[in-house]
């Protein structure tokens, strides 16, 4: 089992998540597995029906199982079903499910659960995920937190059945941090905004009075930095996100762009402009002293870090158009690594650190696709007018990214990287340039 | 993609001369202190008069050395190739008379926004407008304009003036615009 009991800062109020697992011995991976499992890879070509009834116990327990269900249904892998008119009530969840009840209605799995509120106001939710076949208990878990923090409970009973169903990590108590447009398409505004992962409490951070672009998380999940564009100039801002507070990474001659942290959040690599030559530049938090690593008269930008932090990919136009460059942090040991015809641009290392995922632009046309770190297995995933620009769920298994029409409207998308499970992100507002967090603790 | 920029400063050229003096004159004259104003009475019509026949319009040019004689009669913006940042040899008259024109004024100061069509990414588009701005000021300062008067500024796609998706509109929003910033009329 992989669930923490540690919630810091403002989640303080989480407490320990105690396992309740019924002989979890039992269950070696090999006997439950073998039952229902969902091969992540092949893209899930028909998802697996599951059964989510409301949780018992009134108050927040149909909200959960509605916020599970969600979750489950938009990674493509899973189909919730409509089982409303089940006989079997699941009142108790310390009592077996009538099976037959719910084989009946299709579903290979079954998650149920019951809501219990302490006298303190104190959330208690206890869930169990079954094989409605075999007839198995696959999870038996309980969380305890705050009453408001009842979404992040069905995030972490999310997160915890598509573990156990994929063998994959979830991704689903993240959040995205992301630019929201308002405005034709020759007087746009640009808030930078929040929101968890699913769509729900989205915040604006910036009042859309200069233009922001391509926001970042750092690993920590509580510090973000992103781009602001004013008449005046550029900057690049670190915000924390629990204490608001905002500051400037410093002065540049030009302009600077393209933040992204380092993999443990000590340094920042961006572009910085001089002279109309666009060159990376690495600087350390803590010392904020930076370090230019790129010389090349062509435009170097967009640089992401490999996972372990030694490694840097970017595009580079400097062999004629932009192709995807892999570099040591130091800036020595430049290779290419985009061999295709069109160009290439925004790569960003998964955090698993098998793939880059990129933006190819090729025939008039914009793509986002993945390839190995060492340039091979191009696939593409997405074709369209304009697609640009994607971040990796912090499994490493999806991605999300803007797609904007012909006519201006831009809206967030996901896509798997089989390329099998297209489809827009919870959150519909007209958006662009998301981040994902890493999993918050 | 041709913006008629030339013929449209030559027209604007010629009503300027006659309009200018005209036009100075009326400019209004600082007012010292005053008492509050009253409350506006009812407007009263002005006496009617015919328009005058379309013949032979007095063109109210914009005063020379202000930011619209600079807009109208040089031209802000030039234009780009796909992809490029090199002047193309239909820009080079619009930025002589540019340079012409800050070396006659020369208190005034200019941010050259460089601006790139949506065919591209977002970060890669703010290079590529960066060095069409570059461009630009090195054009300009080629031509005698000091560089301490010349900033720059890419704005990557985030500034279309054409909101279309042809290659008509994307030739448009390829630009770098000399803005002027401060010291016009």
């Amino acid at each position: 089992m992989t669930l923490k009991s540690v919630f810091k800062g403002p989640l303080a109020a989480w407490a320990g998540a105690a396992v309740l697992a019924l002989s979890m011995a039992a269950f070696a991976p090999t006997v439950a597995r073998a039952q229902i499992e969902v091969d992540i890879d092949k893209g899930a070509v028909k998802p697996l029906p599951v059964a989510i009834p409301a949780f018992s116990g009134g108050g927040r327990g149909a909200d959960i199982s509605q916020v599970i269900s969600g979750n489950l249904e938009r990674s493509g892998l899973f189909q919730p079903l409509n089982v409303a008119n089940v006989a079997d009530k699941l009142t108790d969840v310390n009592v077996q499910p009538r099976f037959p009840d719910w084989q009946a209605t299709g579903a290979q799995a079954l998650i149920n659960g019951q809501v219990t509120v302490g006298a303190d106001g104190t959330l208690r939710v206890d869930f169990r995920l079954w094989d409605t076949f075999s007839q198995q208990q696959l999870l038996g878990l309980q969380f305890t937190s705050t009453a408001e923090n009842w979404r992040r409970v069905a995030h972490k009973i999310s997160d915890a059945v598509y573990e156990r169903l994929t063998g994959e990590k979830g991704y689903f108590d993240t959040r995205v941090v992301f630019v929201a447009e308002s405005g034709s398409k020759l007087a746009r505004v640009k808030k930078l905004a929040i929101m968890d992962q699913d769509g729900a409490n989205p915040q604006y951070l910036t009042d859309g009075s200069y233009i922001v672009m391509t926001p970042r998380f750092s690993s920590t999940s509580q510090e973000i930095t992103y781009m602001a564009l004013r008449p005046t100039g550029s900057s690049i801002y670190l915000t924390n996100l629990e204490t608001a507070r905002t500051e400037t990474i410093g002065k540049f001659p030009g302009m600077v762009f393209a933040p992204r942290f380092s993999p443990d959040g000590s340094k920042v690599a961006f572009s910085v402009e001089k002279g109309g030559n666009s060159d990376i530049y690495v600087m350390d938090l803590r010392s904020r002293q930076s370090t230019r690593i790129t010389t090349d008269p062509a435009i170097d930008t967009s640089p992401s870090f490999s996972p372990d932090g030694s490694k840097i990919v970017f595009n580079s136009d400097r062999g004629g158009q932009a192709q995807l460059y892999i570099m040591n942090v130091d800036g020595s040991g430049v290779r290419r690594i985009s061999y295709g015809g069109g160009r290439y641009t925004t790569p960003v290392w998964s955090p698993r650190g098998d793939f880059i995922a990129f933006t190819k632009q090729t025939g008039g046309e914009f793509h986002i696709g993945v390839m190995r770190a060492d340039g091979g297995d191009e696939r593409l995933l997405t074709t369209s007018y304009l697609d640009e620009g994607p971040t990796w769920a912090p499994n490493g298994r999806v991605l999300m990214f803007s797609r904007e029409s012909a006519n201006g409207n831009s809206r967030l998308w996901t896509v798997d990287i089989t390329g099998r499970i297209l489809r827009p992100a919870a959150y519909q507002g007209a958006a662009s340039d998301p981040a994902w967090s890493p999993l918050l603790d | 993609m041709s913006f008629d920029t030339q013929r449209v400063a030559r027209l604007a050229m010629i009503g300027l001369a006659a309009a200018s003096l005209a036009a100075c004159a009326s400019r209004p004259k600082p007012a010292g202190p005053q008492a509050p104003t009253p409350a506006p009475s009812q407007p009263t019509a002005p006496p009617y008069t015919a328009p005058a026949t379309p013949e032979s319009p007095v063109n109210q040019g914009p005063l020379p050395g202000t930011v619209q004689d600079f807009v109208i009669n040089i031209g802000e913006r030039v234009y780009f190739d796909t992809d490029q940042y090199d002047i193309r040899s239909d820009a080079q008259p619009t930025l002589t008379a540019q340079a012409q024109w800050l070396n006659r004024y020369p208190a005034v100061r200019v941010r050259i926004e460089g601006n790139a069509d949506e065919r591209g990414t977002r970060e890669y588009n703010l290079a590529l407008g960066a060095r069409r701005a570059n461009a630009v000021r090195e054009f300009l300062v080629g031509q005698g304009v000091s560089g301490s008067r010349i900033e720059t500024l890419s704005y990557g796609k985030e500034r279309p003036i054409d909101p279309g998706t042809g290659e008509d509109a994307w030739a448009k929003n390829r630009n770098a615009r000399t803005a002027i910033t401060d010291g016009a009329r």
